[in-house]
């Protein structure tokens, strides 16, 4: 999957007014890329969605278009067929952000990388006072990340971190396609993540697999069963979200029984994985299971919104 | 021997035993008349570490006597064991008032005992071994440069890189800025290996003194241990270096302390290309000098210089050769040290850590500035009893 940067690829993101302008050049060379900079801390950092990436996988695909970022997981075996899609949009992060795809009709740039390189560059960049990111060639493609630390002297210290990336031609890029919302049978919003994620925790102690069901009245249960022992922790008063459908009618759920449970069994590392990497409560969090097909996880925060599929064990 | 210590520097010389167990794993000690010296060596001897506490550092100090042909009394103990008693900092800061060494040769036991609060005494005995003096071969003045930092800048330095990074590469820039770069060994695929610069004004250092265009790469674990002690004590630490190879030396200076650290820097593989300019263009080249806040020039420079950057990914530190067999003596441990040494005497060191480090010279001794006669001086050996 990895391979030389093709073409004119390149990630350009410019700085914000404190700096000159910098002239676009053509051409296959690469541009300079920055991100930030002053105006960095009037923003929130990616370090949140980076830091729950780190938990979920050991690569992890970065798309680029003009006006988003992604970070998506595909439902690889390596993954354990849970797959992820979180999205960002570019304005939230950066003071000036300018990318050229492969084509312009493609102008896409698609990223394998490790987020846990990210993350330690960006871990650097906590007390910046400005950063730039360049996807440069110069070996092998890299995301250079360069950080502005101050410094007493008159001169800042300079840190750069070059992540190696590897390339996704474009024929691969359907393998990244955005998931559809399931026809789920049922939507909930989960209980406080803390809690959850602490009841989560214990449980992976006992057990490998977790059944999450909840029902239209706002009734959520996570249970475990092993021959030794059987524990359910029962949540009340969750709510459910409302959707409508395209047409105006009420999507999956009219009709259902509303004190039916649906239920599927996943494995309860993936579930505790998603939730140890959640530092902020998010502003929306909410599952859709298919009974006994998957779970599927929502969680909007106000600068980004990831999606997490866990898969029911047959 | 006899010495009590009090107060707060009960911590002090807590923080040294814990600086110390991040090199080897016998604590080495050594009564002299200009105080008691604590001293440790990795296995593969390339790393030393020694700390002197001058007599004012105690409230008591007697190092005992010498005869006319009998040397002050030394020994070594297990780190483990003498590690235990200043294992927790915290307790040691907030109980202990006093803490007594006693070294009674014929009584084969080393005594450590703490004064804590509300009466209590802990007694420590610990067994220990007799052994030859501990001296690794270096001399500062001989390093062609030198710099001189508060600790904290160091600290700040190196917290960028991953806790468990093995090596790490400090390089002169050719505009008179200090880089440290992560060393990435050859046999790692650049195209899965992340590298991490940090680029250092001059002004940020006490002082500078160094030849530009110049590198070490020496182990950062080992390093970290005497980091931190100077970050608690607040002392500037002077870096001693010289070509690649020859040993790194690291110390710390005070009217009761002084502390030296000594590492073996990874050497060339082919020390004629080492002139200056080749250097330069491989390198990233350093940030300008009117590089001021303006990061956006000094990605200019990266990007100019990136058109005619070539060569290998990790440029300028090629892999050192596979030394001639003659002297892997590191690699037999056990017993046969004390006759390793005496091999290696003269022998240039090498290369780096476990596989690649090779040892420091353990040769004749003589320290600058350290007086005391050559002739027992000789080549450190081991017990002749070997490791227990």
């Amino acid at each position: 999957m990895s391979g030389q940067a093709q073409g004119r690829q390149c990630l350009c993101e410019r700085l914000g007014p404190a700096f000159s302008d910098k002239e676009k050049r053509k051409g296959g060379e690469d541009h300079s890329a920055y991100l930030g900079g002053r105006g960095m801390r009037r923003f929130p950092s990616p370090r949140g969605i980076i830091n729950t990436i780190v938990k979920l996988a050991k690569t992890c695909i970065l798309r680029l278009t003009v006006c988003k970022l992604y970070f998506i997981l595909s439902d690889k075996v390596a993954n354990g067929g849970a797959s992820m899609w979180c999205e960002l949009s570019q304005g939230n992060f950066f003071d000036e952000f300018q990318m050229e795809g492969v084509a312009a009709e493609h102008n896409e740039i698609y990223l394998e990388f490790v987020p846990e390189n990210l993350w330690r560059a960006l871990k650097t960049a906590q007390s910046a006072k400005a950063v730039k990111i360049k996807l440069t060639n110069k070996h092998c493609p890299c995301l250079r990340v360069a950080v502005e630390l101050p410094s007493l002297s008159s001169c800042s210290r300079i840190v750069t971190h070059d992540i190696p990336v590897g390339v996704i031609p474009r024929r691969m890029w359907n393998d990244f396609r955005e998931p559809s919302m399931p026809d789920f049978d049922v939507s909930i919003y989960l209980p406080v993540l803390k809690t959850m994620k602490s009841v989560v925790e214990r449980m992976k102690n006992l057990s490998n697999f977790i059944v999450i069901e909840a029902n239209l009245s706002g009734e959520m249960n996570l249970k475990i069963e092993t021959d030794l022992v059987s524990v359910t922790t029962h949540f009340k008063d969750l709510g459910n979200p409302p959707w409508a459908s395209e047409d105006g009618c009420q999507s999956s759920g009219q009709g259902r029984d509303l004190e039916s449970m649906a239920e599927a069994c996943i494995d309860i590392k993936k579930l505790q994985q998603l939730l140890a990497g959640q530092q902020v409560n998010p502003t929306k969090a909410l599952c859709n299971i298919v009974h006994k097909r998957i779970v599927h996880f929502i969680l909007l925060h106000e600068e980004v919104s990831l999606q997490y599929f866990i898969p029911a064990i047959a | 021997m006899k010495c009590v210590i009090a107060g707060g520097n009960v911590k002090v010389l807590g923080r040294a035993v814990h600086s110390l167990s991040r090199i080897g794993d016998e604590l080495y000690l050594e009564p002299t008349e200009s105080g008691l010296s604590l001293r440790a060596v990795n296995s593969s001897r390339s790393a030393f570490a020694a700390f002197l506490f001058a007599p004012l550092f105690f409230q008591l100090y007697e190092p005992g006597s010498a005869g006319p042909d009998t040397e002050l009394f030394r020994c070594k103990v297990h780190m483990k064991s003498f590690l235990g008693v200043f294992r927790s900092l915290p307790s040691l800061e907030k109980s202990v008032g006093k803490c007594l060494i006693l070294l009674k040769p014929r009584a084969s036991r080393l005594v450590l005992q703490l004064h804590c609060k509300h009466g209590v005494t802990k007694t420590h005995n610990l067994a220990f071994q007799e052994c030859e003096r501990l001296q690794a071969v270096f001399d500062t003045q001989r390093c062609v440069s030198r710099l001189c930092a508060p600790a904290r800048l160091l600290a700040e330095a190196v917290v960028h890189f991953p806790p468990t990074l093995a090596e790490v590469t400090l390089g002169t820039g050719t505009s008179g800025r200090i880089s440290l770069r992560n060393y990435v060994e050859d046999d790692a695929e650049p195209s899965k290996t992340m590298v991490t610069e940090l680029w250092l004004a001059e002004d940020e250092f006490q002082s500078v003194a160094v030849a530009p265009g110049s590198h070490i790469t020496f182990c950062l674990k080992e390093f970290r241990g005497l980091l931190s002690f100077a970050e608690a004590s607040n002392l500037p630490l002077t870096i001693h270096f010289d070509k690649p190879g020859r040993p790194v030396i690291f110390t710390l200076d005070d009217t009761v302390l002084e502390v030296h650290l000594v590492l073996a820097t990874l050497s060339d593989l082919d020390s004629s290309s080492q002139c200056p300019s080749t250097n330069g263009v491989s390198h990233l080249p350093a940030p300008p000098d009117d590089f001021g806040d303006d990061l956006e020039s000094y990605m200019a420079a990266m990007e100019t210089s990136e058109g005619c950057s070539e060569g290998p990914p990790s440029p300028t530190f090629p892999l050192r050769t596979p030394q001639p067999a003659k002297s892997k003596p590191q690699q037999q441990e056990e017993e046969e040290e004390e006759e390793e040494e005496e091999e290696e005497e003269g022998a240039v060191p090498g290369t780096p850590p476990h596989k690649k480090f090779r040892s420091l010279f353990f040769g004749s001794v003589m320290t600058p500035g350290r007086p005391g006669p050559a002739t027992t001086q000789e080549v450190l050996a081991e017990d002749s009893d070997g490791e227990s």
